[in-house]
């Protein structure tokens, strides 16, 4: 161990330079850091944490039915999952705009009957190869077309989230208020659904369940104990998205573990520390007041 | 009234009449009803049970038996049975769970009882663990065994059969003799330097130490563990270092893995082996000994040239 610390360079550098699987599966999680973070404040700040979580299960009907039709195809999937996940959401939506059903409730309702629908499919099937061993990916699989895929989804997501900063902002911060000054609320609300759904999709296909999710939420968690600002907020988070990626893939790497658990763990020991020792709402800054405050 | 009585009887009639004819063979009297944990063990009590025997197969065709989620079909299958035939050596986990639940009363045939199981070293977390090598079955000498296990396990369950059970497992026999010789030539004809590839999970540890051949692989002796960062690297260094000159998938498992090891090595991609399932009907390798002949028809054509 103390070897691995007095040399840097094989401890940082050189599997990456040595290994084209290190380098991409770097570069999926760049781009996934990029843009999953982002939409992950926004369902924080819009207190939909939880969200994400149903949402990744009411893909799986729409990309057990791709896999079925077309095999292991990047293309069918992701068509499947995002079809599956939209139909979800935005029916969820008008439910809960239209019936005395509010919106967890009525995501809840959808998305059980999503999963329920997509396990049915599964088994089918039949006793064929496992479906979700199938379904999900591994960042250390990380081929041409799931690389662009996660990259288009990365830029669009950016795109997106830059063209409807300012009614999303407002919408986290006060909806009745949009809603009653301009008619964009619901479009809005929407395109955001389609935001979620699309980079959960894109980073199942690549990385894996548990990745999608984690590396939406616990980032932007972990932000709110380092920033308050909206842009600030996303700018923390990819951060400590990126460098939980890069630090658990060395992990990965150096300690022999399975690469998706320990980039999620990274982000939770950073959310961890947070809580501990942040600068803003932490245990520490509770315990121990700021010094103009006591003087 | 009496009309349509016999309308809608005649109706009933004609729709039951596919199901009885298709279930007739099922009932007639002296088959027994046999339930087997996979296709290979499927296709040998059928084998030798012949028209004695009915046999239900749990994990299908093209089907990972390491991670199986039985259905209440399967337990009903189950309690039906007489005999229940198993790989053992720890590959059907969920076996016991099921047996159980379904309240099976009759024999097990454990096909591997008397093999020298194959210990392997699998490293986990900068510990290394033995565990035991559930497929046996890739060496054709341990098919010998299971076959005498399952006859004598069809005998003890009905003795009236005992000589049709003898015949067939003795041709059974026979016909290993034959795969073998092929297999031991062919795999004899390939330059030493050739001998070594990767697969998906290890699968073909038995195989390997019977005809002599190196495989590696990624995933472990199990398909459920997810490899490390660490496993994929070292792998890329052998191949590297070793100049092995072709990775296989497997039927069972995720290809995405080892077309990328493929793709970052240049070592090419040889086809397809038959590991822990065998095909379905149309398929290359629909009967265990099918399966053999295709997966040394497959490397030696991958690795002569």
């Amino acid at each position: 161990m103390m070897e691995l610390f007095s040399q840097p360079y094989d401890l940082l550098i050189s599997p990456f330079v040595e290994f084209s699987f290190m380098r991409r599966a770097l570069v999926g999680c760049l781009a996934l850091s990029i843009g999953a973070p982002p939409v992950g404040v926004f369902l924080v700040l819009r207190r939909m944490s939880l969200m994400g979580d149903a949402m990744s299960h009411a893909i799986l009907p729409g990309a057990a039915l791709g896999y079925l039709v077309a095999g292991l195809s990047l293309f069918a999937m992701s068509a499947g999952g995002l079809v599956a996940g939209i139909a979800v959401a935005v029916l969820a939506g008008i439910v809960a705009r239209s019936t005395v059903l509010r919106e967890d409730a009525s995501l809840a309702a959808f998305y059980l009957v999503s999963l329920a629908t997509g396990v049915l499919i599964v088994s089918v099937r039949g006793s064929s190869i496992d479906l979700l061993h199938v379904l999900f990916g591994t960042v250390l699989a990380l081929d041409d077309a799931a690389l662009i895929l996660i990259g288009i989804i990365a830029t669009g997501t950016l795109t997106a989230l830059a063209i409807m900063y300012r009614p999303l902002v407002l919408e986290c911060l006060d909806p009745m208020f949009l809603r009653s000054v301009s008619g964009v609320s619901s479009p809005t609300h929407i395109a955001f659904l389609v935001l979620v759904v699309l980079n959960l999709v894109g980073g199942f296909q690549a990385l894996g369940t548990l990745m999608a999710v984690g590396i939406m939420l616990l980032p932007a968690v972990t932000a709110r104990f380092w920033a308050e600002e909206v842009p600030n907020l996303i700018i923390a988070a990819v951060i400590c998205a990126f460098g939980s990626s890069a630090v658990g893939l060395l992990l990965s790497y150096h300690a022999n573990v399975p690469s998706g658990p320990a980039i999620i763990l990274t982000c939770g020991v950073a959310y961890l520390i947070s809580i501990l020792v942040a600068p803003r709402g932490s245990l520490l800054r509770q315990l121990v007041p700021r010094k103009h405050l006591s003087a | 009234m009496v009309l349509k009585m016999n309308r809608r009887l005649l109706l009933y009639a004609t729709l039951l009449t596919p199901l009885m004819l298709g279930s007739l063979p099922a009932r007639a009297a002296d088959t027994i009803k046999v339930a087997a944990s996979f296709s290979v063990l499927g296709d040998m009590v059928k084998q030798i049970g012949g028209d004695r025997v009915e046999v239900k197969t749990f994990v299908g065709p093209n089907g990972d038996a390491h991670v199986y989620e039985p259905t209440p079909g399967d337990a009903k299958a189950l309690v039906d049975a007489k005999i229940l035939v198993v790989n053992g050596l720890g590959l059907e986990g969920w076996m016991s769970r099921l047996q159980k639940s379904s309240g099976f009363k009759g024999k097990v045939i454990t096909a591997t009882t008397g093999i020298k199981s194959r210990q392997m070293e699998e490293e986990e977390h900068g510990k290394t663990k033995k565990i035991t090598d559930p497929h046996a079955w890739q060496s054709l000498a341990n098919g010998r065994i299971y076959v005498a296990n399952i006859r004598d396990g069809l005998i003890a369950a009905d003795p009236d059969g005992k000589s049709t059970y003898e015949a067939n497992a003795t041709k059974f026999l026979a016909d290993i003799d034959t795969v073998e010789k092929d297999v031991t030539e062919k795999i004899a004809a390939l330059p030493a330097t050739r001998r070594k590839i990767i697969t998906t999970h290890d699968a073909f540890g038995y195989f390997g130490a019977t005809y002599g051949m190196d495989f590696i692989a990624p995933e472990g002796v199990s398909t459920e563990s997810e490899a490390s960062a660490k496993d994929v690297a070292k792998i890329i260094r052998q191949i590297k270092a070793e100049k092995i000159p072709a990775v296989f998938l497997e039927n069972v498992t995720d290809h995405r893995l080892l077309d990328q090891i493929a793709k970052e090595t240049g070592a090419k991609i040889g086809g397809t082996l038959f590991s822990d399932a065998l095909s379905d009907e149309r398929g290359p390798a629909a009967t265990y000994l099918d399966m053999f002949r295709h997966n040394v028809a497959t490397l030696s054509e991958a690795l002569s040239s």
